[in-house]
């Protein structure tokens, strides 16, 4: 595996295989009492969030706690970014003070690969700008593991706004990564003009594409996007995309609903959809955890403490 | 002063007699009291850049009007026209006559200040053109550039209004609704970096809008730094017509793609490659060469952006867009022009030099090395290969995409009215 995990797409088929199954083993240790492990004593994990996004970052601290590492949490509010310092020096200053990893949640795209060039330490991108969120991937790929097995071949349709969707391009790279079949769903003005040369399929036509669906993914519709003239209303929006009982009846019977939350409940998806038993946005919450502690044993494990 | 043993536009070796300024005998074995070995070097007219940033005056940190044009000399020019996006902004008989005021006394090269179209360049009234025109800078250029004059009544009057004083309005194509926030070049690799795209169509909107207005009111009008396969097609056909549109492509737009922002060997999303208009696609880069080669892209002009470190080193929508080209212009058309057989030495005269002067109305620019002519000469040893060093750069700035590759050629000698401004390479 690389050092860093800054795009799904720098992972094979036998990493992305590793993480899934070292976080089936983690997810045992989450099931017992004392729910820590010892394996990263004395490793140090920042959390460097310029972003407003708690529950990201508390999913990150959760993990590098349970793994027994030691957390600092960063973040650009009230801190001396927010005074103006530049990303180079506040990542000289983490540097400095010796981090293991970085954990980077950041609005502009890209800004964990410049990360990368300034520390010694293993970057995790948590999220940055319109670009990737690799971990929101690998927790879905999880979870769509846990309720249907293997996802060679599996049917995922991804709904709603790909153009500035990180989770979008996250999930259709590692989804193609671990042989699944990708379908997205959106009005063709919230998908890039290239969207042709993804590894994926797309399509304009929710209910033409639900039947064959094994995951259906519903993505958050920011509401400013409207004032941008991507769709004439809410209404129209939640009516020819929006995830509603009618739509969900025509999904085959075991097929699941996921979302990355937080969710416009009665916008992009019904809440008794959210709701049902075949929703996994719960158990999603759960398995980020896990996820992210597969994810710092295996970047940070593997070097002795 | 005898300049011996250099080849006009890449012919034979002959020696070139300078006196008073003039070129005054250009033979075999010319003999003098004082001489340059040319070594067989080529001659080209005195470079002349229709685009430069100098920054001065508001932004001395990233470059001033003598490191500029110490830059400007070393990479064979003699004149640049310095754009009017300053502090405060050109757009007044003041600030344009202090520009040239700046270049006389340095004396590197000659500079020409670019008027603003626009006071402040905020696209509502026209600045005082005539002002300009009038004044000791005797401005005939006037561009908004680094914004659009995207009004298109407010472009039209502009057009019509200069051709009092024989101006040309220089276009800065860029739709601004179109490329709001916009990044880079939309395309594949906008698309998957998930940066906010600047479409072709924006440009080439603008470049229709402002060909037909032109022709309308029967203007001159030239286009800065054209950068899609699609502008090149549309000037094109307004060339077709007769009418009266040129246009320039910079060096960058000759050699560099979009897909550097994905990979390269500086990383992923380096700002080095952070330009406006952006990098485009190998398809763009084709037509724009084919383009130049045959005469639908008149000129090459730098677009010289120097930018400070720390407006580099950031993130990449933090970052400033621009790149600095003068000490490596030449070399880059070579590169992209000669080395693949497209343009030979007289052609790169005529599109660095000749037709520069010509956009520009400078008269004592851009002339055939004759019997006759100012003695504004450029040296240059297209057999050297050099690897770009930016600490060696004149120029103020460091934000050059070429760090580390190895260009063809060296600019050996510059002359400024037979004054030599670079010997061997070096500042005078």
């Amino acid at each position: 595996m690389n050092r860093h995990l800054i795009s799904a797409g720098d992972l094979t088929k036998d990493d992305a295989l590793l993480i899934l199954d070292t976080a089936e083993e983690l997810a045992r240790v989450s099931e017992r009492s004392i729910k820590k492990l010892p394996t990263l004593r004395g490793r140090t994990v920042v959390n460097l969030f310029f972003e407003d996004s708690t529950r990201t970052r508390i999913s990150f601290e959760a993990a590098a706690k349970r793994l027994s590492a030691d957390v600092i949490n960063f973040s650009a509010k009230g801190s001396s970014v927010s005074k103006g310092e530049s990303l180079k020096d506040t990542a000289l200053t983490l540097e400095a003070m010796g981090a293991d990893a970085v954990v980077i949640r950041h609005g502009a795209s890209g800004a964990p690969h410049r990360l990368a060039n300034w520390v010694r330490g293993s970057v995790v991108n948590a999220g940055d700008g319109t670009h990737e969120h690799p971990t929101q991937a690998l927790l879905d790929a999880f979870s769509m593991r846990r309720r249907l097995g293997s996802l060679e071949g599996r049917k995922v349709t991804i709904v709603g706004d790909v153009l500035h969707s990180r989770v979008a391009r996250s999930n259709v790279l590692l989804l193609d990564t671990l042989g699944a079949d990708v379908t997205l769903v959106a009005p063709p003005t919230l998908l890039p003009v290239s969207v042709g040369s993804w590894p994926c399929e797309v399509s304009y036509d929710l209910d033409a594409v639900l039947p064959k669906s094994d995951v259906v993914m519903m993505l958050r519709v920011q509401k400013e996007r409207m004032n941008a003239a991507y769709f004439p209303s809410e209404r129209e929006y939640s009516r020819r995309y929006g995830l509603d009982r009618d739509r969900f009846a025509k999904m085959p019977e075991d097929a699941i609903v996921m979302h990355p939350g937080p969710m416009n409940r009665g916008m992009e998806i019904a809440a008794e959809v959210a709701d049902s038993a075949r929703s996994t946005i719960v158990e999603q919450v759960a398995n980020g955890v896990t996820i992210r502690m597969a994810v710092l044993y295996l970047l940070l494990g593997g070097e002795s403490a | 002063m005898i300049i011996k043993n250099v080849r006009i536009l890449g012919g034979e070796p002959v020696d070139i007699r300078v006196a008073d300024g003039e070129i005054a005998e250009i033979g075999q074995g010319l003999e003098g009291p004082e001489t340059v070995d040319g070594g067989g070097a080529i001659a080209l007219p005195g470079l002349v850049d229709l685009h430069t940033h100098l920054r001065e005056p508001g932004r001395e940190d990233a470059e001033t009007v003598q490191t500029g044009t110490q830059s400007a000399a070393r990479g064979g020019y003699t004149a640049v026209h310095a754009m009017a996006n300053t502090s405060p902004v050109a757009d007044t008989a003041g600030v344009v006559e202090q520009v040239w005021r700046l270049g006389r006394e340095f004396a590197h090269c000659d500079v020409h200040p670019v008027g603003a179209v626009t006071v402040g360049l905020e696209g509502k009234q026209l600045a005082e053109l005539g002002a300009m025109a009038d004044s000791a800078a005797r401005v005939r250029v006037f561009s908004d550039d680094g914004k659009c004059v995207d009004d298109a009544v407010l472009m039209r009057r502009a057009l019509e209004y200069v051709k009092a004083f024989d101006g040309v309005i220089a276009q800065h194509a860029q739709e601004p609704r179109l490329t709001s926030g916009a990044q880079m070049n939309e395309g594949v690799i906008s698309g998957r970096l998930g940066l906010t795209g600047w479409p072709a169509v924006a440009e080439e909107a603008i470049i229709a809008r402002d060909c037909l207005l032109a022709a309308h009111v029967g203007s001159r009008l030239h286009i800065c730094h054209v950068s899609t396969a699609g502008s090149v097609e549309i000037i094109r056909w307004a060339k077709s017509k007769g009418w009266n549109v040129t246009c320039e492509v910079t060096p960058h737009h000759l050699l560099l793609t979009d897909d550097l922002v994905e990979e390269s060997p500086v990383g992923a999303y380096n700002p080095i490659y952070k330009v406006n208009p952006p990098l485009r696609t190998r398809a763009d880069v084709e037509a724009l060469r084919a383009a130049l080669a045959d005469g639908t892209i008149d000129i090459v002009a730098t677009d010289h952006a120097p930018h400070p470190v720390e407006d580099k080193e950031t993130e990449w929508s933090a970052a400033a867009m621009g790149m600095v080209g003068l000490e490596t212009a030449l070399s880059v058309v070579q590169e992209a022009m000669v080395e693949t057989g497209l343009l030979d030495w007289a052609g790169v005269a005529e599109r660095m030099s000749v037709v520069p002067a010509r956009i520009g109305r400078l008269g004592g620019q851009g002339q055939p090395l004759e019997v006759g002519a100012p003695a504004n000469i450029t040296l240059y040893d297209p057999s050297a290969r050099t690897e770009v060093d930016p600490s060696a750069f004149a120029s103020k700035s460091r934000n050059t995409p070429y760090e580390g590759m190895t260009l063809p050629g060296r600019v050996v000698a510059t002359f400024l009215r037979g004054r030599a401004t670079v010997l061997e390479g070096k500042l005078v």
